[in-house]
């Protein structure tokens, strides 16, 4: 019955009363509001006042936190480590969203190039894919890449012998290796089926007049299909950074299995700090310059979606 | 040679399917097998001869159950609220022009794209503060706030879609308001309810990083914290890889079914404007 009520509101007030009229979006969208007020906007609200302020054990005790200004700004981008994270972060972010537009593209095109059943097949395993839950796909992994008994490294040992007992999560090489596999194998999918959607979009005509003119399979690709699905290309790539750059629960469940050490991206060096060292302020801090980034790199993708709304 | 050209390609496209599909035809295979099979040096390829000991084993074990029990309790309830708040807003914004809209619709889409480790410190300062740590409720309030944004975005399309003089046209061959409603917009609704309401689910029952925080006691884990704790615990003890990976198809058979569900109309939401370029 709740569903009912406005609607109700709206059509009465159409007709009798203007009053009302103004009041029923509002009504509407109030419970919504509370919620993002309270689970999202106090917490913002208290992470920029912990930012300006020290807040340390002592505080966890109950000493009032004193103000400070930027400090914590200051400290936090006058460390190394932090520009370590930073930049270790963009590279992954880059090399993963890199890796999986440049498969997925080509999955996309495999997917028009060949038969409906054989597209029907390559579709159903992206699905599988991308319908496992992350922690699930992490698991199984980390199985894969067992240095014992994991099937990678039977294949491996078969042209490298020394790779028998490679242990992949012991080295930070092994471990960002492993970790893009994951990513790059989990978004793919996604990937590749909106890709595919925009490349049904390209006409025929267009692509068999380019043929007739004598162009080439590279050329028909790079000077017509590309454009033409610029557009998706261009969100899709988007997101595809945002998304690598939050990548948390499969770096952080690699590491509950085995951390080499010094391998923190974004997000689990503010779980470190936060969580593990208890020091808000520097946490606090951090995290709001992770989610300045965020919305910086989501304006082009969110005015895109505004327009569709108009 | 176009024929050849065409095998290979079908050849490519048929091994790309057998990479993306083998890990999880892994995970099912590795759990019928056990655990003295998984230790030989060479891979079995086919469980022929497999058993569901591994899964009798965790099913035996109270852990699963309890796990199930928050996941599922969490997730409903999250689901519940998410579904009618969202609703209600979606036809705020899809029925209504009002003042504020377009403010609040943008603060929906970049509310959308947070991610929650930028959030998760305060987050769980709230909840340790109001005492709502390792409770389903404390974890709900944060699984909602973070899933309607997207949702009313999702619904809005779905109601934009519904004339409302569809309605009006009802109203006038003499049905109520109500019923106008519910034999009319309710219905041609219900698909993006299931839509948006398997959505939520989806997330809700998947969701780690804040779970990961909030829900620190082992008794309080949901699913997902539940198949950590066994990787977790490789560092203590050799891994039961027969276990583990029957508990991860049972975390995520579920979850790949409904997925299934709802994929087309996810895809189209998130890319919808720029496949229309």
């Amino acid at each position: 019955m709740t569903a009912a009520a406005p609607v109700e509101v709206e059509t009465a007030a159409r007709e009798l009363n203007p009053r009302r009229f103004k009041v029923a979006p509002y009504l509407l969208i109030a419970p919504a509001i509370v919620m993002l007020v309270v689970a999202l906007g106090y917490p913002l609200g208290w992470q920029l006042y912990t930012s300006l302020h020290h807040y340390g054990l002592a505080q966890q005790f109950g000493r009032p936190a004193e103000f400070v200004g930027i400090e914590n700004f200051a400290t936090l981008f006058g460390s190394s480590e932090t520009w370590t994270v930073v930049i270790r972060s963009l590279i992954f972010c880059l090399v993963n969203a890199g890796l999986t537009l440049i498969i997925g593209l080509g999955a996309a095109l495999l997917m028009k190039a060949v038969h409906t059943v054989v597209r029907l097949i390559i579709q159903g395993a992206m699905l599988l894919a991308w319908a496992t839950p992350v922690t699930a796909a992490v698991t199984i992994w980390i199985w894969l890449f067992d240095w014992h008994h994991g099937v990678v490294n039977w294949v491996l040992a078969h042209f490298w012998p020394s790779m028998a007992h490679y242990n992949w999560l012991g080295s930070q090489f092994g471990f960002y290796a492993v970790a893009t596999l994951i990513v790059v194998w989990m978004s793919v999918p996604f990937v590749a089926l909106s890709i595919y959607a925009g490349l049904t979009q390209v006409p025929d005509e267009v692509m068999e007049a380019a043929q007739i003119d004598g162009a080439t399979a590279w050329q028909r690709l790079t000077r017509i299909t590309l454009p033409l699905i610029r557009p998706v290309l261009m969100i899709v790539a988007l997101l595809q950074v945002i998304w690598d750059l939050r990548v948390f629960t499969q770096t952080r469940m690699l590491q509950d299995y085995q951390d080499p050490l010094n391998v923190d991206l974004l997000g689990t060096y503010i779980y470190r700090v936060g969580i593990g060292r208890s020091d808000f302020s520097m946490a606090s801090a951090f995290s709001i310059f992770v989610l300045l980034l965020t919305v910086a790199l989501s304006w082009f993708y969110v005015r895109q979606l505004i327009k569709e709304d108009n | 040679m176009p024929s050849l050209r065409k095998t290979l390609v079908a050849f490519a496209a048929i091994v790309m399917a057998a990479v993306w599909a083998f890990p999880v035809y892994w995970m099912v295979s590795s759990s019928l097998l056990s655990n003295v099979t998984l230790s030989r040096s060479t891979p079995t390829w086919f469980p022929a001869g497999g058993t569901l000991s591994n899964y009798r084993a965790v099913l035996a074990d109270g852990r699963f159950g309890d796990a199930l029990w928050v996941s599922l309790r969490v997730t409903l309830l999250t689901v519940f609220v998410v579904l009618i708040f969202a609703f209600l807003a979606a036809l705020a914004i899809s029925r209504f022009k009002f003042r504020g809209r377009k403010s609040f619709v943008l603060a929906l889409l970049f509310i959308q794209m947070l991610p929650a480790e930028g959030l998760f410190i305060a987050q769980y300062k709230m909840m340790a503060t109001t005492q709502l740590l390792n409770s389903v409720i404390g974890v709900s309030v944060l699984y909602i706030a973070a899933i309607i944004p997207f949702t009313v975005w999702m619904l809005r399309g779905f109601v934009a879609g519904i004339p409302a003089e569809l309605e009006e046209a009802a109203q006038i061959d003499g049905c109520s308001p109500t019923g106008a409603f519910f034999r009319v917009t309710f219905p041609l609704l219900a698909p993006g309810l299931v839509a948006s309401g398997v959505y939520a689910f989806l997330q809700a029952w998947n969701e780690f990083t804040i779970a990961l925080v909030i829900m620190q006691d082992p008794v309080s884990r949901t699913l997902p914290l539940w198949l950590r704790a066994f990787i977790e615990g490789s560092r203590a003890r050799e891994i039961d890889w027969g276990a583990v990976m029957a508990s991860s198809t049972l975390v995520a058979v579920p979850v790949i079914v409904f997925f299934m569900v709802v994929q087309g109309r996810m895809t189209s939401g998130l890319v919808a404007g720029a496949v229309k370029g």
